[in-house]
């Protein structure tokens, strides 16, 4: 039985929820409100919740509004996600220090931080596994990456309504989250239901505030969580799509994308799984000690395919090209997987309002 | 391009390690042949590398280069690298002498399928500094010149002193293997060919196709004619094999830069099969 993991946990468990983390040694990070977005940053207590707000996305736009109701996570996804903080946008990979007529080379192989994140989605555990297998599953590890994410307590968050962007069901990630998370909540109107996903999770919440579920609670809790869903409207089929864009590298509608696109990078860097990055070389005045900083950086960056003195994807046709198909065609190849989880986050905070979806949509021909 | 877990590595891969330049050779004007060393001698020793494979090679304050390893002494744990100076950090490098040190992270990627090849007659193709990958390979080869039916060595260059390796020739030859050149322009002492590298391809015997390996370096553009002549000479694609070149700043597919199509060249190349990125290769801005 379903339920029989379940519990109910009252909206001020939250709080117990959050002190109990904080106790556990962990650094809280959920949902707050900053310059009018909704965006993960650390917490001290339920009173950072965006309680009573919603976001409004559409392609280019994103706007917070409040709600009639006093929902604490009555909101879908900001421009932040997990990567701001399992892959941080700078990271200290490594250090060169000279000793006299010789370097001493070091490897930064440990971080502090344990995180705890609460409010997290379907879609942006999918987006964290997406980055699990670049970082962990490959030849090489990341070291950083796999302490934090070894070490990060997951609260996820089921979504209750979806954005004009979501296309979660398109990519099959959401938005009801199955696993991957070492707590669940979905908020009904005056309680949270709550399930463990781990023993991690199950030891935390032995120690909650929570009562037993009734029939009626759990059937709001399906009523809302499938409220989500029919609010989606966004589709895009995964079916052969990478054989779609593969067969069509020519496709005048590349350039045609481009007279639109800025190559401003934001859907990169709003990107849950974009993992690109580049390694620049921080020195000290005196030269003898060197940083070696890895920062986010993008396909969208006209530097970035340098090479011998030229750019290999020098105009912007071939940067959104290659963008769209490695998140969509060639990630298959490398990873196993689409590298996209429908999040809908490039279509929001692309400031032209390009929508993948629709670009997709004219290269395979079938335009609405 | 999905890859084993068991290859799996414990040691960070942003460790570099501590080399020391034994040697210097000016090849042709600004490119030098560097030896390295491993400083610390148990690093060393427990250093392997395939003819094929590159090494990032790390000037603090200036940063990383990626540079194909061109010769390897197991021995005396001794690299060989070809190097032009270039960029930032090819250029920091030139101003080094004998006796100083430098970082080296590696080595990385999937070099030449020797083994593959085995038995066979292995066609070896240059063009311009794509030497210096291709040089590995031709080391490796004559020193085992038994385990191929035929060695076959086709290099070009701009012009007769743009050639590399010039005084390994009589080796290579000495061991038995063909050596074809060819230059874009001659001079008066040139006696060679002149022309571009593939049509060197049309020039040597092939005898039985299906057991020729081709192994190839240089300008894309090179390349595709080169691999274009070599399967019109009906060797299977999948017998020709292109040690490709991208941008790479993390050289353990980590940070996106060197992607060509589906491939990582740091992690998946550089050597990669022709029939696997053929129809990429003529694609403008990939």
């Amino acid at each position: 039985m379903e339920s029989e993991n379940k519990y109910l946990l009252p909206k001020q468990g939250l709080q117990d929820l959050i002190l109990a983390l904080k106790t556990a040694g962990y650094l809280v990070i959920g949902p707050k409100i900053d310059q009018e977005a909704i965006v993960y940053d650390e917490i001290e207590s339920i009173e950072d919740l965006p309680r009573g707000w919603t976001d409004l996305q559409a392609p280019g736009q994103y706007r917070l509004k409040k709600r009639d109701d006093d929902a604490y996570f009555g909101y879908v996804v900001g421009p932040r996600s997990l990567k701001q903080y399992l892959y941080p946008p700078r990271q200290l990979v490594a250090t060169a220090t000279r000793d006299g007529q010789r370097w001493e080379f070091e490897a930064i192989e440990n971080v502090d931080e344990k995180y705890a994140f609460i409010g997290v989605r379907a879609c942006e555990i999918a987006a964290m596994r997406v980055q699990d297998r670049v970082f962990l599953e490959g030849a090489y590890v990341d070291p950083l990456y796999a302490k934090r994410r070894e070490s990060a307590l997951i609260v996820a968050v089921n979504c209750t309504m979806a954005a004009s962007t979501c296309f979660c069901t398109s990519m099959g990630t959401g938005p009801r989250c199955n696993n991957g998370f070492d707590l669940a909540l979905t908020e009904l109107a005056d309680a949270f239901v709550i399930e463990a996903g781990s023993e991690k999770g199950e030891k935390i919440l032995r120690d909650l505030p929570s009562s037993p579920v009734t029939t009626a609670d759990l059937d709001q809790e399906q009523k809302l969580q499938q409220q989500a869903v029919d609010q989606i409207s966004k589709t895009m089929n995964p079916v052969n799509l990478r054989e779609d864009l593969l067969a069509n590298l020519d496709h005048d509608r590349w350039a045609e994308t481009a007279q639109r696109c800025l190559s401003c990078a934001n859907c990169t860097m709003v990107c849950p799984t974009c993992f690109c990055t580049t390694v620049e070389e921080v020195s000290d005045l005196t030269g003898d000690n060197i940083e070696r900083q890895r920062n986010w950086d993008s396909c969208f960056d006209i530097d970035f395919s340098y090479q011998n003195g030229a750019i290999v994807r020098d105009d912007v046709r071939s940067r959104y090209r290659q963008w769209l198909t490695h998140k969509l065609a060639t990630w298959h190849d490398q990873f196993d997987q689409s590298g996209c989880v429908g999040c809908g986050r490039c279509i929001t905070w692309c400031p032209v309002g390009i929508d993948l979806t629709e670009e997709v949509a004219a290269i395979r021909g079938n335009r609405e | 391009m999905v890859v084993e877990l068991s290859a799996v590595k414990s040691v960070s891969p942003w460790q570099t390690h501590s080399v020391r330049i034994v040697s210097v050779k000016a090849e042709i004007p600004g490119v030098m042949t560097y030896r390295l060393k491993f400083v610390d001698q148990a690093v060393g020793n427990s250093f392997t590398v395939e003819p094929g494979q590159f090494n990032m090679l790390y000037l603090p304050g200036y940063g990383e280069s990626a540079i194909s390893v061109s010769g390897y002494d197991p021995e005396n744990n001794e690299l060989l690298h070809t190097v032009r100076a270039a960029g930032n950090v090819t250029r920091a490098l030139s101003r080094l002498v004998v006796g100083d040190e430098l970082g080296l992270r590696g080595p990385f990627g999937q070099g030449w399928p020797m083994e593959t090849a085995r038995d066979g007659h292995l066609v070896l193709i240059a063009g311009g500094l794509g030497f210096a990958p291709i040089c590995s390979a031709i080391e490796t080869a004559v020193q085992q010149s038994s385990r191929y039916r035929r060695i076959s060595i086709l290099a070009g260059a701009r012009s007769p002193d743009q050639l590399l390796y010039g005084q390994q020739y009589n080796l290579w030859k000495a061991a038995g293997a063909e050596l074809r050149l060819t230059v874009d322009r001659a001079t008066s002492q040139w006696s060679g060919n002149v022309g571009v590298v593939p049509l060197l391809v049309n020039r040597i015997e092939i005898s039985d196709p299906a057991t020729t390996t081709v192994m190839m370096c240089g300008p894309e553009m090179m390349m595709w004619y080169t691999a274009k002549a070599a399967t019109e000479r009906n060797i299977p694609a999948e017998n020709i094999w292109l040690s490709m070149e991208r941008n790479m700043n993390c050289a353990i597919g980590h940070c996106g830069h060197c992607q060509f199509g589906p491939a990582f060249i740091c992690k998946d190349g550089p050597v990669l099969r022709y029939d696997k990125i053929a129809s990429y290769l003529k694609i403008k801005g990939l």
